[in-house]
């Protein structure tokens, strides 16, 4: 097996007198889809948020791509090809969606081709185009958000909660999008409350309690069987 | 054409547009729509202050940085195009200098304060640009034998530029509509065409893609770092520019005055109502420097006129010939600003062009 794109090896994240990260152990494998699940409040955000720089790991080593990331500023780790995808959206929304995305393009001109996947991914957008993306809907603001992580290629994609608060309809548009993505051949560590999608996607699935990763493995496992679901995480997959 | 020299920013709105218009109508022709030593006086003013407005919006409105320093950078543009002329001699070539003298000094300073404090938090650059500033004007003041302290520096312009200087006279008969051609109305052009030029440059700025970085920042300064910009990068890039741009308006100002004191480039009150002159106009749209300085301006210099008259008009009725007396022009001018604020919270411009 490969070396996975992304290690994290004993991180603890302090925000400010709070110990949210308390040893993290995660690995997110080349071209994989990795799921990081648990219940609110366990530290899912702010593993995704200590992998791109925005908290500094107190302790513990953050290995992307083989090269130690732990202590390089935001800018730096997302120009070496991390694209991340807030809860937040974190959308520009005094600015169009043309501006949105063009800024999203930090290397360079925006690839036509590319451009042309995101909208068939996304045909709100095209029709958006030059409109103000604080106008959009919500929906519509998600799918700005995962688009310009998905404007470039990226080494790994960070996305937190794509589907939160999204409609059914919305939601599926999402769950085909971050298919394609994966088709693709994108590695991608997801944080996701929707099972359903989670299940769908995911190939490898990272539980995790109280600032720290409980449980490791093949998604398919976790998704078959109700009674380590209930355990883990204290629900079950099949009510979802 | 249009489109190219306003870098596509257009106004769109059509009574902001038609407003836009008569202001560089007006400005444009000041010396001979309204010919007087006060109007055309007040209409330099106004280009001046556009500049140092457009300059300010551009840390402020377009990224989201609050300075208190802007009047500091004012006044090193006015000083060096002071000493230049004090020291070198009248001619165009110390104007030029002194002008990019303190350019270069406003921006060295702005990146020293910027690279100190806005690694942190943009809030602590507020607090040290007003300490900064607070240091350069007392310093201004003690530094008599430079400066001239409090009394200020008063120089002498080329010769083209002085009242003295007369030209056309063969052509047109030394007469253009009445208005004499002398060496203060291309005093007045060229702090005109400089504010002008510089106008257009930073609406350029704005629209290319820093400026767009820019907004961004202002807006989510984390998820610009994580898409790759770095934030400090481009606050400090954008605060040296609008202290250029501010020195430059500085240095416009002092031709015009042909005279620089801390009072008049340097004060406080100077940076308050920059300040609100921003907010009048509408942040982060440039046009709204154009509207904030010219509505303020035009307030600070007629208002007292036109309450005098109004309360020779009202003389008779009880209370009114007392509070529209000349003299409470400040606080009326403070009840504007107020009713101003409330009924366009987005600025003039913010409200003319759909905002809320």
């Amino acid at each position: 097996m490969s070396d996975p794109i992304l290690r994290l090896e004993g991180v603890c994240t302090n925000i400010a007198q709070y110990h949210i990260l308390q040893g993290v152990e995660l690995e997110v494998p080349r071209g994989q889809v990795t799921m990081l699940l648990g219940r609110n409040g366990v530290g899912k955000t702010t593993t995704l948020r200590t992998v791109i720089g925005h908290w500094r790991a107190h302790k513990g080593r953050v290995m992307f791509d083989g090269e130690d990331i732990t202590a390089k500023p935001t800018p730096a780790i997302a120009r070496s090809g991390v694209g991340f995808v807030p809860e937040d959206m974190g959308i520009f929304s005094d600015l169009t969606v043309e501006e949105n995305m063009v800024l999203a393009a930090a290397s360079g001109p925006i690839d036509s081709a590319r451009l042309d996947w995101v909208f068939s991914a996304f045909p709100p957008l095209k029709t958006f185009w030059s409109s103000e993306a604080g106008n959009l809907s919500g929906g519509q603001k998600q799918m700005l958000s995962i688009a310009r992580a998905m404007i470039e290629e990226r080494k790994l994609y960070l996305i937190d909660e794509p589907t939160k608060g999204l409609a059914p309809a919305i939601v599926s548009t999402m769950a085909r999008a971050l298919k394609e993505l994966k088709a693709q051949g994108a590695s991608i560590l997801l944080v996701e409350q929707n099972f359903a999608v989670a299940r769908a996607l995911g190939d490898t699935a990272n539980v995790m309690d109280d600032g720290r990763v409980i449980w490791s493995g093949a998604m398919a496992k976790l998704a078959g069987d109700a009674e380590l679901q209930e355990r883990l995480m204290g629900l079950s997959l099949e009510a979802h | 054409m249009l489109q190219s020299l306003l870098s596509g920013d257009m106004p769109r709105s059509r009574i902001l547009a038609v407003i836009l218009v008569a202001i560089l109508v007006c400005l444009a022709l000041a010396p001979f729509l309204f010919p007087g030593v006060r109007t055309v006086d007040t209409a330099a003013r106004i280009c001046v202050f556009i500049l140092l407005v457009a300059s300010y919006d551009l840390l402020l409105g377009y990224g989201g940085i609050v300075s208190f320093a802007h009047t500091m950078f004012f006044g090193i543009g006015a000083y060096g195009v002071a000493l230049a002329l004090t020291h070198m001699g009248r001619g165009f070539g110390p104007i030029f200098v002194g002008a990019g003298a303190g350019a270069v000094m406003a921006a060295a300073l702005a990146l020293l304060i910027g690279l100190f404090s806005l690694r942190v938090r943009a809030i602590f650059f507020a607090m040290i640009t007003l300490a900064v500033a607070s240091a350069v004007a007392v310093l201004v003041s003690q530094m008599s034998g430079l400066t001239g302290g409090e009394d200020g520096l008063t120089f002498k312009l080329p010769r083209a530029l002085g009242p003295a200087f007369k030209f056309g006279k063969e052509a047109l008969g030394g007469e253009l509509f009445g208005v004499t051609l002398n060496g203060k109305l291309l005093a007045y052009y060229f702090v005109f065409a400089g504010a002008l030029v510089l106008f257009l440059m930073l609406l350029r700025v704005v629209n290319s893609p820093f400026g767009r970085v820019l907004l961004a920042i202002r807006e989510n300064d984390f998820r610009a770092e994580a898409i790759g910009y770095r934030v400090v990068y481009y606050r400090v890039a954008a605060t040296c520019l609008s202290a250029a741009v501010a020195a430059l308006a500085g240095s416009l100002y002092a031709v015009w005055l042909r005279y620089v004191g801390p009072e008049t480039t340097l004060s406080m009150e100077l940076m308050i109502d920059i300040l609100l002159m921003v907010v009048i106009g509408g942040m982060g749209t440039m046009y709204g420097a154009v509207i904030g300085a010219t509505l303020f301006v035009l307030a600070q210099n007629y208002l007292q006129t036109l309450m005098g008259a109004a309360s020779g008009l009202v003389e008779g009725v009880p209370v009114l010939p007392q509070l529209l007396s000349a003299d409470r022009w400040l606080l009326w001018l403070g009840v504007l600003f107020i009713l101003s604020v409330y009924f366009f919270p987005t600025g003039v411009v913010g409200r003319l062009r759909g905002g809320k």
